[in-house]
């Protein structure tokens, strides 16, 4: 059986120019970009053309980057980086983030909480947007940092950045976004959006696993989370993966146009679901989100029936996040939306890349509808229910 | 599209990861899942080193995976903790409350691991489970039942726990270690090289850290915010002297001898408790016995039912040698079971379960 991936938010396959980048760089330079040597230079070369070529994607100064081995340590970096410093030198830090941020966020301040620190989550709308008017209700004078992402893994949602970011600093806070979902994927501009830090990830845009950066905004300080030697400009510790940053910033580099044909496959599975399958709703903001992001309750079909019985047809696919055991919990995305227990536990993400096609996405929604078809029949909750008591639903 | 496909329930044991070994040795199109039931970090409060190496704790799940990997095959863990916490725990919890022993693996075997898993085995268009329980399942063409046998190897039965199947249930359940003995299991394991053939087995009930139930209680209704039991009352002997305090009647269980807290010349069991007045009554040995016992919510599996008193053999807990008895029947569907010779610690809420030799007649709960 042929087996198609369309679960590109959880991680997408290497781009062939970034594989070739990487093997490259790890065939060729060995030495340690720290090292004062022919071989260190060499490195070093490496790793500072990579940073040009990520400050360039992102329109930033090269000096604003830090490498970093993903996108969890960057926002950890960013979060602790900033409350820890507060905490220090003031003795209070007030952090405020949303309640559908990424676990890396979403955890990171909880352990902040456990350190002294006071965190604020605010609530979104129905799409999954976070309100300026509600960041400027919950500044306050000791609040330090304002963290809420760029785009949303499950749903999509683009949250309007630059304006959140510019509450925050006019209550006198600095603003962190995690863009893991958006950079090397739509074009992003750093200083257009006038974020304080940005998060960025490798593997969720064609780069390798392990590997991500954090644009940090000359000016900003903040304290290590990692400590050794004094690499990245004493902000992370650690021998640098320049090959590991080089595929990176190639990458982000091509991503945008290797992405761009998502969009229209995304709509095309959107309308093959609509028009076909009865007793559905599209989760998330319908206009503002990115282009390669679909997430459809599937009315008394449990999402994680749905994910099996599409691998089992050769699909890949995701609902909710997994937790430790590789069970699935209702995604706190879709609870926070105001979706209740049943309707969050029926969700599916279908997360679209550059290697999917017109035949494939063809493919999907013929798998969709056998499988749903399939799950309502056996299911008890819908044998009362008629088609068209579905199709008004 | 996957008519021919199995579902293994895999628990990460030796047992189920045989049953998917022996399956896909056979060429069968098979897909293992692994129900995730409770979250063992759940009540921090209980956790002991014991925990790591609990049903449902990360390492088994791991140890199914590994298994599912070795054998290249589909493997899916789904979460069922709201489903098992419904109809497992809270009524585990609730039944000792109200002064029974409640058996938790009935309720999960009937409501969870066939009810649910072939539910979810409808959904991955499996029409077959197949599961790790030492039993035989068959079907009898004459009184056009399923009927349900002990297993070969009568050290490991625990048709005990499965008397709740349904005939639809037991039409869609293969139990293929029923004809093994537990020593050839291992050895097959072995064999075959499974990563777990050399796990210990877990005979503690998956969700009760130490069989510590009253600590379990305590923490679950804390977390509930009920509060844990504060209910305390009496140690009372059967010939009316008070004897002693208690913290909780729930605490007690029928035929218990250990951790009553009172000093006597002879050996005390607990006889009986009553949650309302909170006395828990004790008395000799010879006081736990009992000659009849009334059952309820019948079901009933290789009999459509008894219509006269008929024989059987009956068992009144895991391991209890069936005893001969007379089975009548009640109104409102119960049973009063009479046995030949009286009977220890026959305990409400546990189950009572009928044998005709080797063919599992049907059961039901111990009022």
């Amino acid at each position: 059986m042929s087996h198609y991936y369309f679960d590109h938010n959880a991680t997408s396959p290497v781009a062939p120019e970034v594989l070739q980048c990487l093997l490259e760089t790890m065939a060729e330079v060995p030495g340690n970009a720290s090292s004062i040597h022919y071989y260190g230079q060499a490195a070093k070369r490496k790793l500072e053309g990579a940073r040009r070529i990520l400050a360039e994607s992102i329109h930033c100064d090269p000096r604003e980057l830090v490498f970093t081995s993903g996108g969890t340590e960057s926002d950890n970096l960013a979060i602790f980086g900033i409350a820890r410093k507060a905490l220090r030198e003031k003795g209070r830090a007030h952090v405020i983030t949303s309640a559908i941020e990424h676990p890396a966020v979403l955890n990171a301040c909880t352990q902040l909480e456990r350190e002294g620190a006071q965190v604020t989550v605010l609530p979104v709308d129905r799409n999954g947007r976070v309100e300026p008017v509600d960041v400027r209700n919950a500044l306050r004078p000791d609040t330090c940092l304002v963290t809420i992402h760029h785009a949303n893994n499950e749903i999509g949602t683009v949250e309007p950045v630059a304006k959140l970011a510019k509450t925050a600093r006019e209550g006198g806070a600095l603003f962190h976004t995690d863009a893991v979902q958006t950079v090397g994927r739509i074009p992003v501009d750093a200083k257009a959006l006038g974020v304080d830090l940005m998060s960025i990830g490798g593997h969720k845009c064609g780069g390798p696993k392990g590997v991500g950066a954090l644009y940090i905004r000359k000016g900003v300080e903040l304290d290590p989370v990692l400590f050794g030697g004094h690499h990245e400009r004493d902000r992370r510790a650690g021998t640098e993966n320049f090959p590991g940053a080089m595929a990176l910033a190639t990458a982000i580099a091509g991503g945008p146009d290797r992405w761009q044909h998502t969009a229209e496959l995304r709509d095309r599975l959107e309308r093959g679901i609509l028009t076909r399958v009865p007793g559905i709703r599209l989760n998330g903001d319908p206009t503002n989100r990115i282009p390669n992001t679909a997430n459809i309750a599937f009315e008394g079909i449990g999402g994680e029936a749905m994910v099996i019985s599409l691998d089992l047809r050769g699909y890949a696919v995701s609902s909710g996040s997994a937790c430790s055991s590789g069970a699935v919990e209702p995604s706190h995305v879709l609870l926070a939306l105001g979706l209740d227990r049943d309707a969050a536990r029926s969700s599916v993400r279908f997360s679209l890349g550059p290697g999917n096609t017109a035949e494939q996405v063809d493919g999907l929604i013929e798998a969709v509808v056998a499988s749903v078809a399939h799950l309502r029949r056996v299911s008890p909750i819908m044998e009362n229910r008629t088609e068209l008591e579905l199709a008004h639903a | 599209m996957h008519s021919e496909l199995i579902a293994v329930a895999m628990s990460g044991g030796v047992d189920s990861s045989a049953v998917a070994a022996l399956m896909k040795r056979q060429g069968l199109n098979v897909a293992g899942l692994t129900m995730q039931l409770w979250n063992q970090r759940r009540l921090p409060q209980l956790a002991t080193e014991a925990t790591t190496g609990r049903c449902c704790s990360l390492d088994d799940v791991y140890d199914a995976r590994r298994v599912a990997e070795d054998l290249d095959m589909p493997f899916y863990v789904v979460n069922l903790e709201d489903h098992f916490e419904e109809s497992v725990v809270k009524p585990f919890v609730a039944d000792y409350l109200e002064g029974r022993t409640p058996i938790p693996c009935t309720h999960c075997n009937t409501f969870i691991k066939f009810d649910r898993f072939l539910e979810l085995a409808d959904s991955v268009g499996a029409k077959s489970i197949a599961t790790g329980h030492y039993a035989r399942v068959g079907y009898n063409g004459e009184s056009g039942r399923w009927e349900l046998r002990t297993a070969i190897d009568f050290s490991k039965d625990q048709t005990y726990f499965l008397w709740g199947l349904t005939q639809e249930q037991l039409s869609r359940t293969l139990f293929p270690l029923g004809h093994m003995t537990k020593p050839e299991v291992r050895q097959l394991a072995v064999d075959l090289k499974l990563a777990v053939a050399g796990k210990p087995e877990s005979y503690e009930i998956c969700f009760v850290p130490n069989g510590d139930y009253a600590g379990f209680i305590d923490a679950y209704l804390n977390e509930k915010g009920d509060g844990a039991v504060a209910a305390q009352g009496n140690i009372v002997h059967e010939d009316g002297r008070e004897l002693g305090r208690h913290a909780g009647a729930h605490r007690f269980t029928v035929g218990q001898r250990k951790g009553l807290g009172i000093a006597a010349p002879e050996p005390l069991y607990v006889i009986s408790t009553d949650p309302k007045s909170q006395t828990v009554t004790v008395g000799g040995n010879d006081s736990l016995l009992r000659k009849t016992l009334v059952a309820r919510d019948i079901n009933w599996i290789s009999w459509p039912g008894v219509e006269s008193p008929a024989r059987v053999q009956v068992r009144i807990r895991n391991r209890h040698v069936p005893a001969g008895a007379t089975l009548s029947p009640l109104p409102d569907g119960k049973v009063e079971v009479a046995f030949d010779e009286p009977q220890r610690a026959v305990t409400p809420g546990q189950g009572a379960v009928f044998y005709s030799g080797e063919l599992v007649v049907g059961g039901g709960w111990i009022e």
